[in-house]
């Protein structure tokens, strides 16, 4: 029972205006209905007038899409009531997109690279915001700050046969997007998913609502197995829409909610074609991430692993391009393995950390002034800092002060000596053969000297105490 | 021809009030039009899109907002800056 | 040059919804002038309704953009004048403010939709006015009631602003007494507005000239043919005759689209409107919807309460010519006959300069006399091409028949206002002289 699931993604594009008005779109930290003028309200005879920068971020997408621009594209309304719909149709693109035929590279499941189809992108303006009141009495209320919002709405063909091909294919967009610099992840509901999932030979159903990206998987995974289930138990699955309510991880179904549209699309009379197929041969590029994935590692010798991940969001990839030069593995371990743990744990951007302290930390690892373990406990005490908004120490002076610099073996003798005489028994069971008692000992010696000392040396020194019969 | 059934659709689809007892005389109406309308059956072919200007574009860049005073000012009821609007749960 | 101007009309053809009793003015071109505004377009600060209930207190926030350039020219907004409900009418009859009288002779109509501003301007009430024209209604009412009327070419005066009806069709316009105001009141509102993005940067400075020598002058036969009144039609040909007079030769032509025109036009301006007047819903402006109901249910109770009859019929037709299996054969098939009627413009125009013929096929008709949809649009058949093909047009009064006014109609090429100025000008000068 092969599973089959195609996508519709709505995501936000980072104009400094809405698509057809001057507004601004930064309204993050402002009130309702701030942001807003005659035309994004739909005030009767306001026109809209198209954002240039749009169509630019548009034809940058299908370029690095490899898609084919329209020669001529339009825009049409699309007509239905709604209290978020200010004008009571959208403006979006209906026949005549801005482009067609795409494709975009992922890993299936089995690791092996697949094609995903783009099938068209098209630019839409994005409705007000509703918030519902329940109560005695229902009613919505009305934010038209988003509205007017430049979309571009990504429909891909029906080519991703799990849920985590799903999430695959949305990361590598994500991060295609971010490299081109249209879109800002960091943003609320920038990118939000529709998606269409049906099992082999069974009806196709539609889980509108998934708002965020990381939802997506959730969102399918619930509905393959309910599927599945049905199918299973000799029934049929309904051919429907369904909305995924995010909270419980479930998916109901939109019954009776949907009627039967018709939206009586017609070309926008206020809004004459577009015609900029000729201008995609001029567009620059930048580097896509899979060909920074490449260059990773030919020209910092890191692994495919570290590569992948350091290339997935191109703010890292910069960072990790900064604070390579010296040792490039070295720096490659400490931002994939380390650093972007601690970040996740903080739930930090990579855009906090400054690259310089960490360049500062990393010399002092390949120095050998300080040891991995002290090194972790400088960079936390740095990303404490910046998370809290503090300045940001010098590491080196956080090991001045926190006394982290590496001791020779000497200085843990005394140390080593008192562990050993408050364990007999484990100095017993290494004496017995016991390799796992030296490993406890060690342990405890690191913990008295807060990871000042290299575990090697100190296993050998402990060894030395032990069999002198120091105690 | 069109029938009561599909004006009371059109009216909904419209989101357009009818009462019942108007629907004979709009239905009448409407077939009296669609019967003038005939004539654009003999139209042959359909038309490439009307053309116009082209690339009509605008700069991207801010232009001032109305207060939320003013985009409040026409509403008929309001709430903490929000528009209130019926229901649609 | 700044003050204010006392306005206080006898308004006893109610051409008015809102009069400003005190209008601020300065100067410019139109320095003092009190102007009137048809209430489809957007004037800050004053109320706008469109002739409509469900507009009833909406107080825009922005001016169109025709109002911001008569009141860089030093104009006086004296108030906002009756109209068809959303310019859907022939007549003025369907106002939600009541009818307008024609001045002329008040058991009348005035025509319509700009019914107010003809009246308000053929009543000496104001010198000039502005109306707006989607398929007459600018033409219309100036032939009924005696005035001058022009439809400048689709896309030379900027629509920001004007409450649209049938965006593709309309254009905003002048009217005034004579043709020269008519030019001068043209020459203020043509005016490259960015925010309208179906405008084209081609400004009107001209200054009207009786010399025609030479202009040819097409005739033709769809303009004189079956429902024209022979009455009028023989009135608008003695007019030909005194352009003919002037120096200007006449040619036979053929518009054979003619055929297909209204029914096309009926059915785009149909379907736009159903989209445009979707937004008349009582949440952001206009009387309050009921938010205790749920949205479908209050938005339908409102528009069925604070809509007029011809709106809900004609936002029905249009909703209905662009549903799924109807617009094939509706919206598609009018827009195929719009370009062949485009086409025979064009095709027209190769011989000629202007077109010539009546404006109306008859002259102003008794109030509450066509209540019929179909009568009442059959009067749109002389106007509406121009407004299918894009093209300017103007009316200019020529005559009486039973002491009723007739409107001669000239058509010209796209953007060739000044050409059809100078004909109705040189017509105007001539029966004077």
């Amino acid at each position: 029972m092969k599973t089959i699931v195609g996508l519709e993604i709505h995501v936000q594009l980072a104009t400094a205006t809405k698509l057809f008005c001057g507004c601004s779109t930064d309204y993050r930290d402002d009130g309702p209905n701030t942001h807003c003028c005659p035309i994004c309200l739909g005030l009767p005879g306001s026109l809209p007038r198209l954002n240039r920068k749009a169509v630019e971020y548009g034809l940058l997408v299908a370029k690095a899409l490899d898609m084919r621009v329209l020669e001529e594209s339009d825009f049409a309304r699309k007509n239905y009531f709604y209290p978020d719909l200010a004008k009571a149709y959208q403006i979006t693109q209906s026949d005549r997109p801005l482009a067609v035929e795409g494709t975009v590279e992922i890993e299936d499941d089995e690791g092996h690279e697949k094609i995903v189809r783009i099938t068209r992108v098209h630019l839409e303006e994005d409705p007000g915001r509703l918030v519902h009141v329940a109560g005695a009495s229902k009613y919505s209320l009305v934010d038209y700050n988003r509205s007017g919002i430049p979309l571009l709405e990504i429909v891909t063909e029906p080519d991703m046969r799990s849920p985590q091909e799903a999430r695959r294919f949305l990361n590598k967009l994500r991060t295609i997007l971010e490299y081109l610099g249209v879109f800002d992840g960091e943003r609320e509901g920038a990118l939000r998913v529709d998606a269409n999932i049906s099992i082999e030979g069974s009806a196709r159903v539609e889980v509108k609502n998934i708002s965020s990206y990381k939802g997506v998987e959730k969102a399918l995974t619930f509905e393959a197995t309910r599927q599945r289930n049905l199918l299973r138990r000799g029934q049929t699955v309904a051919r429907e829409t369904r909305h995924f309510m995010e909270g419980r991880g479930i998916t109901t179904s939109a019954r009776g909610k949907e009627e039967a549209h018709d939206y009586r699309y017609f070309p926008d009379p206020d809004l004459g074609p577009i015609r900029v197929a000729d201008r995609v041969a001029a567009i620059d590029l930048p580097e896509l991430p899979t060909a920074r994935k490449n260059r990773f590692m030919a020209q910092y010798g890191i692994s495919l692993n570290h590569a992948r991940t350091l290339t997935g969001d191109p703010r890292l990839a910069d960072f990790y391009e900064h604070v390579a030069p010296a040792d490039p593995i070295l720096a490659a371990t400490w931002a994939a393995d380390i650093l972007l743990g601690e970040l996740n744990y903080r739930n930090m951007s990579i855009a906090a950390v400054p690259a310089d302290r960490i360049r500062e930390l990393l010399a002092l690892l390949r120095a050998e002034t300080i040891t991995d373990a002290a090194g972790v406990q400088v960079l936390r005490e740095m990303l404490d800092a910046c998370a809290a908004g503090r300045p940001c120490e010098k590491p080196a002076d956080i090991v001045k002060r926190e006394g982290l610099a590496r001791a020779t073996g000497d200085d843990f003798v005394a140390i080593v000596q008192a562990v050993i005489a408050s364990n007999p028994q484990a100095v017993e069971d290494y004496r017995a053969g016991k390799k796992g008692a030296l490993n406890f000992i060690v342990g405890q010696v690191m913990k008295e000297t807060r990871g000042r000392a290299d575990p090697r040396e100190l296993g050998r020194i402990v060894s030395e105490c032990i069999e002198k019969g120091g105690v | 021809m069109v029938t009561e059934s599909d004006i009371e659709h059109i009216a909904e689809l419209a989101d357009i009030g009818i009462s019942r007892d108007e629907v004979p005389e709009f239905t009448r109406q409407f077939n009296a039009i669609l019967e003038y309308f005939e004539i654009l059956d003999t139209v042959e072919g359909e038309s490439a899109p009307a053309g116009g200007i082209t690339n009509a574009f605008r700069d991207d860049e801010p232009r001032p907002c109305l207060s939320q005073e003013a985009a409040l000012a026409n509403a008929g009821s309001t709430e903490d800056g929000f528009i209130k609007a019926p229901r649609v749960m | 040059m700044a003050g204010t101007l006392d306005f206080s009309p006898d308004d006893r053809y109610n051409a008015f919804i809102t009069t400003c009793s005190t209008a601020p003015f300065s100067g410019g071109a139109l320095a003092g002038i009190a102007v009137a505004v048809k209430d489809n377009i957007s004037t800050a600060g004053i109320e706008t309704t469109c002739g409509s209930r469900i507009l009833e207190g909406y107080i825009p926030p922005y001016d169109a953009y025709v109002v911001e350039l008569l009141r860089r020219e030093g104009a006086a907004i004296v108030g906002k004048t009756n109209m068809d409900e959303f310019g859907m009418g022939s007549t003025t009859e369907t106002s939600a403010f009541g009818p307008t009288k024609n001045p002329i002779d008040t058991t009348r109509v005035p025509g319509g939709s700009s019914g107010g501003s003809a009246a308000a301007v053929a009543a000496g009430l104001v010198p000039m006015a502005l109306g707006s024209d989607t398929g007459g209604s600018i033409r219309c009412p100036a032939a009924f009631c005696g005035v001058v009327g022009l439809k400048p070419t689709y896309g030379r005066v900027s629509r920001y602003g004007l409450i649209a009806y049938a965006s593709s069709l309309e254009q905003v316009g002048p009217i005034a007494r004579t043709v020269e105001d008519v030019s001068r009141l043209m020459s203020v509102i043509a005016r490259y507005d960015p925010r309208d993005a179906t405008m084209f940067d081609r400004p009107y400075d001209h200054r009207p000239s009786a010399d025609i020598g030479g202009l040819r002058v097409g005739i033709p036969e769809e303009y004189f043919g079956e429902g024209v009144d022979p009455r009028v039609a023989k009135k608008v040909r003695d007019a030909i005759g005194v352009i003919e007079d002037l120096g200007a030769s006449t040619v036979p032509v053929s518009i054979p689209g003619m055929r297909y025109a209204l029914a096309a036009y009926y059915v785009i301006c149909t379907a736009e409107a159903s989209s445009n007047i979707a937004r008349f819903d009582g949440v952001r402006y206009g009387p309050a919807v009921d938010t205790r109901k749920s949205w479908h249910e209050a938005y339908q109770d409102i528009r069925q309460e604070k809509l007029g009859p011809e709106v809900r019929r004609r936002v029905m037709l249009g909703t209905f010519a662009l549903s799924a299996g109807y617009a094939g054969r509706y919206y598609a098939k009018a827009l195929g006959a719009r370009q062949k009627i485009r086409q025979d413009f064009e095709r027209a125009f190769r011989d000629v300069d202007v077109i010539a013929g009546p404006t109306m096929p008859t002259v102003a008709f008794p109030l509450g006399e066509r209540t019929d949809p179909v009568s009442m649009y059959l009067s749109d058949i002389l106007t509406a091409p121009a407004n299918l093909a894009g093209i300017p047009a103007i009316s200019v009064p020529c005559g009486r028949v039973d002491g009723l006014p007739v409107g001669l109609q000239l058509m010209g090429r796209q953007f060739e206002e000044e050409r059809i100025i100078d004909a109705a000008y040189a017509y105007e000068q001539g029966v004077k002289a």
